[in-house]
């Protein structure tokens, strides 16, 4: 097959001849049992999809860990948003996967729209400027979930915003950086892994090094990956041979969407509109310097201080298991929720809420 | 949420900061305010809720294809 366009190159990485070759290269240089983890939803939806799981060596598994970010806003950021729905002349913005996500007692953005309360699902933060200059009298909420991916388009549109005087636009910022995060997991002595899969357009715009103690302080063989089969069987294959010579390094395994540098640009726009600061995290709990609030001119913006709502440190929701999921202690299926009380229709957790959250895609493609 | 796809540049409008993109059929307009190398009409971008986020570099997937050629014997140019 020739490789004339780009789509047939990008086509190339699924062929299944070259997946079985990888396959078979894996399973005769595994030295041993092996435990890795993805931090990203459209990885752990891959893995299913593919095929993947069930073709590699039961030695290996696959855990899923805290990277879909409809399942790491916190329980409190969740009831915050649920109150900024019922303020007076306020209109929510969101991306659908929030819609269902329950709060306290149940309720979800769904069940305010039911009840009245004015909810618009938006493909892009940008949509949600579009609202704004459609409903001058009300204040537009957007709802700024998402890593290092999604935070710049967020950024990038308060900026449109401020430049185009539209002061009815708010933004509720519960962004959340991926490398604080792994830090925080790699200190927890109940978790056991032994390799990482890194998010491959998280890395497009942070690049390599936010990610190098991983390999320098933890001894975590740690690879940068894209999201076709054979990117990560090869990124196994690197886990496999930084195993066999004892030394973990971060590798670039996407190269062909992520530069060593990231994206400068993006990052410039998100360090002008944002400021680090701590953020909760369902499951793993307040960990410093891994989110992002308003900065200064910016802070106009801000839904919460615009509109007087405050995040609690509240509890998990009572039988949850999804916190202990997104660590990696417990597979899905080993929640007693799990296929009883929680499933796709009637989701108790937002694991089983998102289509890129582990208990979803274990519900979807493994039982 | 965080799925983020290739897309195929149709156009672009650089008054309004705007791409029309495409892929299998599925046409988006995507905004260009992060993107850090300049795409052209027929390149692939990453898209990610409305925006374009880098350039696909087409040589280093075919690089990376052929490391695996060469490593598992395998044709294909």
């Amino acid at each position: 097959m020739a490789l004339k366009t780009t789509s047939d190159t990008l086509a190339k990485f699924k062929d299944p001849a070259l997946c079985r070759n990888l396959l078979d290269r894996i399973r005769t240089e595994l030295p041993g049992p092996l435990a890795f983890m993805e931090v990203c939803g459209t990885h752990t939806v891959a893995i299913f999809q593919s095929g993947l799981r069930s073709l590699l060596p039961e030695e290996i598994r696959h855990l899923s860990g805290p990277g879909c970010p409809v399942c790491v806003t916190h329980e409190g950021e969740v009831s915050a948003f649920l109150e900024l729905a019922r303020k007076d002349n306020v209109i929510i913005a969101t991306f659908g996967d929030l819609m269902r996500v329950p709060g306290p007692k149940g309720t979800s953005l769904k069940q305010a729209q039911a009840e009245g309360c004015r909810i618009e699902i938006v493909y892009s933060a940008f949509d949600a400027l579009a609202l704004a200059r459609k409903h001058t009298e009300s204040r537009i909420v957007f709802l700024g979930v998402g890593f290092e991916t999604t935070a710049p388009t967020v950024a990038a549109t308060i900026k449109v915003a401020k430049e185009q005087g539209l002061d009815n636009f708010l933004v509720f910022a519960m962004h959340k950086l991926v490398p604080p995060a792994l830090a925080a997991l790699l200190q927890d002595p109940e978790v056991n892994l032994d390799a990482l899969i890194l998010p491959g357009h998280v890395s497009t715009i942070i690049g390599v090094e936010p990610y190098r103690f991983l390999a320098k302080q933890h001894g975590v063989p740690s690879i940068i990956t894209g999201f076709e089969p054979l990117d990560i069987l090869q990124a196994l294959l690197l886990i496999i041979d930084q195993r066999k010579t004892g030394r973990p390094q971060v590798v670039n395994q996407y190269s062909r969407a992520v530069a060593d540098d990231g994206n400068p640009k993006a990052r410039e726009i998100m360090a002008e509109v944002f400021t680090v600061s701590d953020s909760l995290w369902r499951g793993l709990g307040r960990i410093p310097n891994s989110g992002l609030a308003l900065a200064g001119e910016y802070q106009r913006f801000d839904a919460l201080t615009t509109l007087g709502v405050e995040v609690h440190d509240l509890p998990p929701l009572p039988g949850c298991r999804c916190g202990d999921v997104l660590k990696g202690k417990m597979q899905p299926n080993h929640c007693p929720l799990f296929n009883k009380s929680c499933t796709p229709a009637t989701p108790v957790g937002p694991c089983m809420v998102s289509t890129e959250g582990s208990c979803a895609a274990y519900y979807k493609y493994a039982l | 949420m965080c799925l983020a796809v290739p897309m195929e540049v149709k156009s672009i409008n650089s008054e309004l900061n705007v791409a029309d993109v495409e892929i299998a059929g599925v046409k988006r307009q995507v905004r260009l305010d992060i993107i850090d190398y300049p795409a052209s009409v027929g390149d692939y971008v990453i898209v990610h809720a409305g925006f374009a986020l880098r350039r696909l570099d087409r040589e280093d997937a075919l690089e990376t294809l052929k490391l695996f050629q060469e490593g598992l014997n395998f044709q294909f140019n």
